[in-house]
């Protein structure tokens, strides 16, 4: 298949920054900004978004790579990319833990005593902090780099695949996704369970997204400019809207006709239920028609703040989970009054955009500056990363 | 409104007028209580005059201390119930232990049922599921065990969510395990003793100071107090016959 364009989608890194917004908005708990997250309007969310366009992007980077280079060459930058990611992934424990035997040590009201049997780990740390490293005890909101990193590992040879028969790639994931169904695949968690978000779920997203950055997207072009797809996605996103308004407003869960309700409930996360994949695709559709790929406002300083986030979001994510551990603290220790909230909110993203503007600045100032490698050495990161 | 239903329940129970008003604290979170389900075992076993309860739970339906069993809910739930249905025999009976799952529950379930016998179950579970991060799948199916075991035994379901701890809020996902209550308790048509919203609206209106580090029981004793009194509420009126009260007249 032929590179598509050499240009990166500015698309791309808005909507993976405004997802990573939304992540770190969901991540901090009982936050009134919550309620402008689109995972409260409809089946999906944010990580949905942030999934689709990392196998995008990680198709783009690594699919030239291989091209260029070879299997083996792509083959180690991907690995390395979810070595970086490991890394990142102990750093963010390290500070979780930290927040959590602050708290065992100053709370301990007896309303709680069962509650605070969740800090119970700090009592065998051999087992538990084993466990963090091997990715199976995952603290609340910590799941996401994990999956990333498995997706990575598997994407080596799906990538080898999607350059040779893009559709038998798309097929073989398709085929693990149903697999997964048929046969209830997930990885064992730490101390009970399983993964949140099921790795033999959640490529199928990941690999779509590839597929399309691999010149998928233009053999669909055709079909998601088409009138028809478009106003089934839009119907469909008013029933999810309909539907998920009687999650907030349970009175009218009564017009909700019982075998639409036993068809659709539950709507499973963990396992990237179906309806979330095909509202997922409704909102893709609305987005890709309605904002071209040429549109100026992607070039305007309106964007630029959730583009910059987009560009780098490695550090935007990690950055964000930190900010929502910190966030609630300032609820808890200081005041979590409504305009708190707001202005923990609104703080949160300006650091990130702060603190992505500042990696933009440095990347550019080291290649400028003949940093360790020259620039010709990494065109595959020329508007980004994956 | 909301205070004339439940006048007309107490006055069709034969309740005297003379029933203690609700702390004001209590009585924030009342139109969170408006049970979705009836009673029907609850409401022969009060025309029977002889109301069993039994309160299946975790760790936070107990309080820790020497008193701590005299003034945890269940035993709030036996003295509102007591003072609101005057002329019945309650009996509030508990199988309590910390740190339990709704599997781990619902095998001790045939068990405490064989023994108290009572025509209503109140089971207080989820935080500890949410804690040890068990399937969600398994949860829900240990619920929908639980409530069908209780029903055969002839006894009536209400099921009570985690509580709203806000401290440790991130570091318990409570999210999936309420939800999975709520998705349950609409199946199975049982109501839901929505502890997690009343303690979130407690927390946000600031009624209690769900925040605070203190070591002492009175927070912990009157939330307990209230959760006693509104469970009470909820069973009466849920208990309470379908027929308008001219009609129903016993």
């Amino acid at each position: 298949m032929a590179p598509v364009s050499t240009e990166r989608d500015l698309r791309l890194d808005l909507f993976r920054g405004l997802a990573l917004w939304l992540i770190f908005l969901d991540h901090i708990p009982s936050n009134a900004v919550n309620w402008v997250t689109i995972r409260n309007y409809g089946f999906s969310d944010a990580t949905e978004i942030f999934v689709f366009i990392s196998g995008y992007t990680a198709a783009f980077v690594y699919g030239r790579a291989m091209r260029q280079h070879g299997f083996i060459v792509a083959s180690a930058r991907v690995l390395k990319r979810a070595w970086q990611i490991y890394v990142a992934h102990v750093f963010l424990l390290a500070i979780y833990l930290a927040e959590i035997a602050y708290v065992a040590s100053s709370f301990d009201n007896p309303l709680y005593t069962e509650e605070m049997g969740v800090l119970n780990f700090l009592k065998n740390p051999d087992v538990t902090i084993l466990q963090a490293l091997l990715l199976k005890f995952k603290p609340v909101n910590m799941d996401v780099l994990p999956l990333y990193i498995l997706l990575l590992l598997w994407f080596p040879p799906m990538l080898w695949l999607l350059l040779r028969a893009p559709s038998l790639a798309l097929i073989t994931s398709a085929s693990v996704y149903a697999l997964m169904w048929l046969f209830e695949w997930n990885i064992p968690a730490y101390p009970s369970g399983t993964w949140l978000f099921n790795p033999f779920a959640w490529q199928l997203l990941f690999v779509f997204g590839a597929w399309c950055a691999l010149g998928g997207a233009e053999n669909l072009s055709r079909w998601i400019h088409s009138p028809v797809m478009i106003g089934l996605a839009i119907t469909y996103l008013l029933f999810a809207f309909s539907i998920a308004m009687t999650w907030y407003f349970p009175r009218l869960a009564i017009y909700v006709p019982k075998w639409v309700g036993d068809a659709i409930y539950p709507i499973d996360k963990t396992n990237l239920d179906v309806l979330r994949i095909m509202h997922f695709f409704a909102l893709a559709i609305i987005t890709v028609a309605f904002i071209p790929r040429d549109w100026p406002g992607l070039k305007s300083w309106f964007c630029w703040p959730a583009i910059v986030c987009g560009q780098h979001s490695l550090e935007t994510f990690c950055l964000g989970v930190f900010l929502s551990f910190a966030g609630h603290f300032v609820f808890t220790e200081v005041s979590n009054r409504v305009v708190t909230q707001v202005v923990v909110s609104l703080a949160g993203i300006a650091i990130m955009v702060a603190v992505a503007a500042l990696i933009s600045w440095y990347r550019q100032a080291e290649r400028r500056g003949g940093g360790p490698r020259p620039p010709a050495a990494k065109p595959g990161y020329a508007g980004g990363e994956p | 409104m909301r205070k004339r239903l439940l006048l007309l329940a107490l006055l069709m129970l034969g309740a005297g007028p003379a029933w203690a008003e609700h702390p004001a604290e209590c009585r924030v979170a009342e139109n969170l209580i408006e049970p979705s389900f009836r009673l029907p075992r609850v409401t022969s076993a009060l025309a029977a005059k002889q109301l069993t309860v039994l309160v299946v739970g975790a760790g936070s339906s107990q309080l820790p201390g020497s008193s701590g069993g005299g003034n945890a809910y269940p035993a709030r739930l036996q003295r509102a119930l007591a003072e609101r249905l005057h002329g019945v025999d309650v009996k509030v009976t508990t199988d309590v232990k910390s740190g339990r799952t709704a599997a781990e529950m619902v095998k001790a379930l045939p068990g405490a049922l064989g023994a108290a016998k009572p025509a209503l179950l109140v089971w207080q579970t989820g935080t500890v599921d949410a804690m040890l991060g068990v399937d969600s799948d398994l949860f829900s199916q240990s619920l929908d065990k639980g409530i069908k075991t209780a029903h055969a035994a002839g006894a009536d379901v209400v099921l009570i969510n985690a509580q709203y701890s806000p401290r440790t809020e991130s570091m318990i996902a409570l999210g999936t395990y309420v939800e999975d209550m709520r998705w349950v308790a609409l199946q199975q048509e049982v109501p839901l003793f929505d502890r997690f919203s009343i303690m979130k609206l407690w927390g946000e209106l600031g009624t209690f100071d769900l925040y605070s580090a203190t070591k002492k029981l009175d927070i912990a004793e009157r939330v307990h107090d209230c959760i006693g009194r509104l469970l009470a509420d909820m069973v009466i009126s849920a208990a309470k016959p379908e027929e308008p009260p001219i009609n129903g007249s016993r």
